[in-house]
């Protein structure tokens, strides 16, 4: 019998393994010149794509929580939370390594002429001290202010869609969609708040 | 493969292709062409030829999977796919305003009267990458002279084919469809804007816009309109598709200008399409780089206003 701990643990690395499957496909499709006439876009794109689905993902566990009433969703916050950094990272490298082939006047052509770009950087400027305090070590010695400082990521989620959207030439279907879908996971959460409130005040 | 180079022009219809052939004979033409244009339009001929000297011909395959075409998708490998049911022949095009004989005709007969030449031009979208397309077809002017448009022409407004059944990109109202596009009278008849019937020696893919598309150069590429069913001369500046849905965004002229970015993005620089992942961005030229035969075209107007 595996334990009940061995079991997460199992869940964990399978999280992990299938988290970095969009990350061997690309890398493959990379090598074999799959990607296609723009290349580089395609893989910018697609590591968003998975950065953003990631913290989404992230985002819904807490929602579980509420409707299952069970704590373990919020075991596999941090790996989904760290695959979400990841792939931002990626997609942050792609465009400033390949996109830009590190030309700082480049950079500071397209970031001037681009809002969007400007808020995609806010973004992972957003994300890298979440992700640096993702530790358990982390977590205890910050303490309450542990909260407050990994609530940025409600920030980060609504920006990245807002960088999304903006971007789009013509077609904001899918931006709406990523959208949409963080309204619901930030609903869920404030009914939840207004219930605890409204329960709160019926004690006293 | 081998296939008929454009049955129905008369110019190449004996003439049975392989594609080593036609590679041979693209570099002869190119080799050449100094020389048999640079006699027949001196000015066109040697700068079309110090551009040819530039222009690494993109790899077919990139060209047909990668098509903003939005009649159809608007992504870009989709639009392959779901363009392959659009029937282009029998095609009537509608030539109508101001000119003395307007009415519908087959593209077969508007076809027979001009001859098909090849024309490798760069192609820049305005979403900041181009590609390098050798294009089949002949200059607009030829065929709008047939139809002797009188003094008060001074727009060709051209349409693409208006079908939700086929383009089933059209049921959704991203775009006010049909699409419009416009040229002034000027730049329609100008030699490098021709009317495309194929490319690569071949007739045109559906998704790169069959039977007959506008191809303007100096232009971003959403000017080069897809599928014409209609060509119309009037008196006043058409109103555009891409215009009508984001005035800031896109303007009637949208000549490719490096110092005029989009409102939301860079136009300095251009990814080349296929080109490899670690190859930089090539630097964007103003009129993508056809400046000298176009320019004059614009003297007097400023560029950073009239987008």
């Amino acid at each position: 019998m595996i334990s009940a701990r061995n079991k997460t643990r199992l869940l964990k690395a399978l999280l992990i393994f299938l988290g970095l499957v969009p990350f061997w496909l690309l890398l493959y499709a990379m090598l074999t010149d799959q990607l296609g006439a723009n290349a580089i876009q395609t893989l910018h794109f697609r590591l968003g794509d998975w950065a953003l689905r990631f913290l989404l993902l992230g985002l819904a566990l807490t929602p579980i929580k509420i409707i299952t009433q069970q704590a373990w969703p919020l075991r596999y916050r941090r790996i989904l939370g760290l695959l979400a950094f990841f792939y931002a990272s990626l997609h942050v490298l792609v465009y400033v390594a390949l996109d830009l082939s590190w030309s700082w006047t480049a950079f500071i052509d397209e970031v001037s002429k681009s809002p969007y770009i400007l808020l995609g950087l806010l973004t992972y400027v957003l994300l890298v001290p979440l992700a640096i305090t993702s530790t358990k070590a982390m977590q205890k010695r910050l303490a309450r202010r542990w909260l407050v400082l990994h609530s940025l990521v409600y920030v980060a989620a609504l920006t990245a869609c807002l960088h999304y959207l903006w971007l789009v030439k013509l077609d904001i279907s899918q931006p709406l969609l990523y959208l949409g879908l963080l309204g619901i996971l930030l609903a869920v959460r404030v009914d939840r708040f207004n219930r605890n409130r409204s329960v709160g005040r019926l004690k006293h | 493969m081998n296939r008929l180079i454009n049955k129905q022009s008369n110019a190449l219809s004996a003439e049975i292709t392989d594609k080593d052939v036609f590679n041979a004979r693209r570099a002869f033409i190119k080799s050449t062409a100094m020389l048999s244009a640079g006699l027949l339009l001196p000015s066109l001929g040697q700068a079309q030829t110090e551009l040819n000297d530039k222009l690494v011909i993109t790899a077919r395959e990139h060209v047909t999977n990668y098509t903003n075409y939005y009649e159809f998708s608007t992504n870009k490998q989709d639009a392959t796919k779901l363009a392959k049911p659009l029937k282009t022949k029998p095609w009537r095009v509608e030539i109508s305003g101001e000119i003395d004989k307007p009415g519908f005709y087959h593209l077969d007969d508007l076809l027979k009267a001009n001859t098909i030449e090849e024309r490798i031009y760069r192609f820049r979208c305005v979403e900041a990458w181009s590609m390098v397309v050798p294009w089949l077809g002949f200059p607009l002017a030829q065929m709008l002279a047939r139809f002797q448009p009188n003094s008060r022409a001074k727009f060709v407004e051209f349409t693409t084919l208006y079908d939700p059944e086929v383009m089933v990109g059209q049921h959704s109202s991203i775009l006010n469809w049909p699409y419009v596009e416009g040229l002034r009278m000027d730049e329609a008849m100008h030699p490098l804007t021709i009317l495309a019937t194929g490319m690569y020696g071949e007739d045109l893919p559906n998704q790169n816009g069959a039977p007959l598309r506008l191809i303007v150069p100096w232009k971003y590429g959403f000017k080069s309109i897809k599928a014409i069913v209609k060509i119309h001369f009037r008196e006043t500046m058409p109103d555009t598709a891409w215009h009508k849905s984001a005035p800031r965004e896109y303007g009637f002229y949208a000549n490719v200008n490096p110092e005029v970015s989009h409102p939301r993005w860079s136009q300095s620089r251009e990814r080349v399409l296929g080109s490899s992942i670690f190859t930089p961005k090539r630097a964007t030229e103003l009129f993508n780089g056809y400046g000298q035969q176009v320019a004059s075209l614009y003297t007097g107007m400023d560029l950073t206003q009239s987008i």
